[in-house]
């Protein structure tokens, strides 16, 4: 059962072989078992759980069933929600109880879907291996000592080691598709826009969006469909009919117009990684798609753009943790002055206090032009990049990450190191286009490699049906990680 | 560019964070290191390019200036650290 389909999920739900109680129960145990071990989960309560499950069990047995049911499912603990504390990973928010559930949470519940825990993350999603939590780090389920990726390293184990069928997660510079990479599991970062961000705790503005993540493409879009839609409590939610990202399922990959851009497959990624990728490509092409060599030159800078931009919102985003309205206050300090000062010393990590003071920097009197500004005009390029690109063909493929999962404590003290990781992740937030990691592979280590799929604006839904189509014909994500056996 | 002792001591008064001598050498290494790094961007040549500031080319929305929230102050306040008669409390600011 814990290895099961949503879809299998759903059925065995509506013919009644198997209760929201006892499903729940299930996946409630697991996190038990391996919790300890992966560190996954912030907060779980069984009994908020269960009640949950036994109320969409009433509606099971009432015939009034929505999507999701009595499906259990993981919230990145960056959602606001009524029921279980809001950390997102900080001792700033350690205790802290969001006073309303964020939009995408409502959407979960009213679609019948059953909360079983708040997971594990990077400090306000600054991060790229779950190492910068208050909460400790995140361990993957394919090697113990390794990182699982961040920001949404505990969304990701979860999904992995099978701890619940789907998680939720959010997206920035990557942190939904480089830990989908790291431990073999899939996911989506839509269009930005698509998704509400009320309620979703703010890191950069202008690239945050959030996502699903589950084991195979065919799961993601009945998520996708419960989390997308318009929301007038964020200004920047768009307004377009309602879409069936399952839609496109059925994809006919004979002439589709695969960009594979030389950047991408270049020198600093691992053989075993291109290896795996050049395979997955070489299954579409032998069912009748066509390989389009194309070029993203700006790809070089997307990181220094994000990591001004990023930062620079990030440092604006962050001043309401003042511990005058919620939220950690310091013991002791001399003034008001000082009291902002040693909260916010004492109630963020090094990652996140490096990153608002690099932000307060770009920002401040006579730097914003040389950098801010700067950072803005190179982002369009980067957009225009990919105007071009998807003129050319209908969807770009290439590795999600340049290496696979690498050892707890092997970049935490190069900033620089670790924000390479992202080069692949990075473009596609700056350009605001949906992109999806899926499992493509091993390599010699035996560690998951990650393809990523990236599509011009609105295009979710053929990415989810290139996706399906090959899991179809692969079984890369249905292997279960070493670590955390059934 | 990088920053200085001097520098970085005002950046992190601007940020209100409060950073203890001890440890301001080891954050301006790594807080140069990144500098550094995105120093590569003055390299481009941007004349004539738009600043990009949002990811789609939309138009912001309006809504009706309607009241469309209900009074929550003791909902609201009651995760803050010190609150009395419906205010916060914050250490005194005038003698």
């Amino acid at each position: 059962m814990l290895d099961s389909t949503l879809g299998e999920l759903r059925a065995a739900l509506a013919g009644r072989r198997v209760s929201s109680v006892e499903l729940t129960g299930l996946y409630l145990a697991r996190i038990r078992a391996l919790n300890r071990a992966t560190n996954a989960f912030i907060s779980v309560d069984e009994e908020i759980s269960l009640a949950q499950a036994r109320a969409a069990d009433a509606r099971l047995a009432r015939g009034e069933a929505g999507p999701l049911t009595g499906i259990p499912i993981a919230h990145k603990d960056i959602f606001c929600t009524r029921a279980l504390r809001t950390t997102c990973g900080s001792r700033m928010l350690e205790h802290y109880r969001s006073p309303y559930d964020a939009h995408v949470v409502e959407q979960f519940d009213h679609a019948g879907a059953v909360v079983v825990g708040k997971t594990n993350m990077d400090e306000f999603a600054m991060g790229s291996s779950n190492e910068t939590s208050w909460f400790g780090p995140v361990r993957n389920p394919w090697g113990k000592d390794l990182v699982p990726g961040g920001s949404s390293g505990g969304s990701a184990v979860a999904v992995a080691a099978r701890m619940a069928p789907a998680a939720t997660g959010t997206d920035t510079g990557g942190s939904i598709r480089q830990p989908a990479a790291l431990t073999g599991v899939c996911g989506l970062k839509p269009t930005y826009g698509v998704v509400s961000r009320y309620g979703m705790i703010a890191f950069a503005s202008s690239l945050d969006q959030a996502g699903p993540m589950a084991r195979s493409a065919a799961d993601l879009a009945p998520l996708l469909n419960v989390m997308a839609g318009h929301d007038p409590r964020d200004s920047t939610s768009l307004e377009r009919p309602r879409e069936d990202y399952a839609r496109e399922l059925g994809l006919a990959l004979r002439g589709l117009r695969i960009g594979l851009p030389r950047e991408y497959f270049g020198e600093g990624t691992d053989p075993g990684v291109l290896a795996a990728v050049r395979a997955a490509i070489a299954w579409y092409e032998a069912q009748g798609a066509r390989t389009v060599p194309l070029e993203l030159p700006n790809t070089a800078l997307a990181v220094a753009v994000y990591y001004v931009l990023a930062p620079a919102e990030a440092s604006s985003n962050l001043s309401r943790y003042d511990g005058v309205r919620y939220g950690h206050r310091a013991q002791q300090y001399a003034d008001l002055l000082d009291m902002y000062c040693r909260t916010r010393a004492e109630g963020f990590g090094a990652e996140v206090q490096r990153r608002v003071l690099v932000g307060t920097y770009v920002l401040s009197h006579g730097y914003y032009d040389a950098y801010y500004l700067k950072a803005q005009k190179v982002r369009r390029l980067i957009a225009r990049d990919f105007a071009a690109a998807f003129a050319q063909c209908d969807l770009i493929m290439g590795p999600t990450t340049p290496s696979t999962a690498f050892a707890i404590g092997a970049k935490t003290d190069d900033p620089v190191q670790m924000y390479l990781n992202d080069i692949f992740t990075i473009p596609a937030p700056l350009a605001g286009l949906p992109a999806l990691s899926i499992p493509c592979g091993f390599d010699a280590r035996g560690l998951p490699v990650g393809l990523q799929l990236m599509g011009p604006h609105f295009s979710e839904a053929r990415l989810l049906g290139a996706a399906h189509r090959y899991q179809q014909a692969t079984d890369w994500h249905r292997r279960v990680p070493s670590e955390t056996p059934l | 560019m990088s920053l200085t002792r001097d520098q970085i001591r005002r950046v992190a008064q601007l940020a209100r964070i409060a950073l203890p001598a001890q440890e301001a050498d080891v954050v301006l290494e790594r807080l140069n290191r990144v500098l550094s790094m995105i120093d590569q961007l003055q390299a481009v040549d941007t004349e004539g390019i738009e600043p990009m500031s949002h990811a789609l080319d939309v138009v912001q929305p309006l809504r009706p200036d309607a009241v469309t929230e209900t009074d929550q102050r003791a909902a609201l306040q009651a995760g803050a650290p010190a609150v009395e008669d419906g205010l916060y409390l914050v250490p005194k600011v005038i003698e």
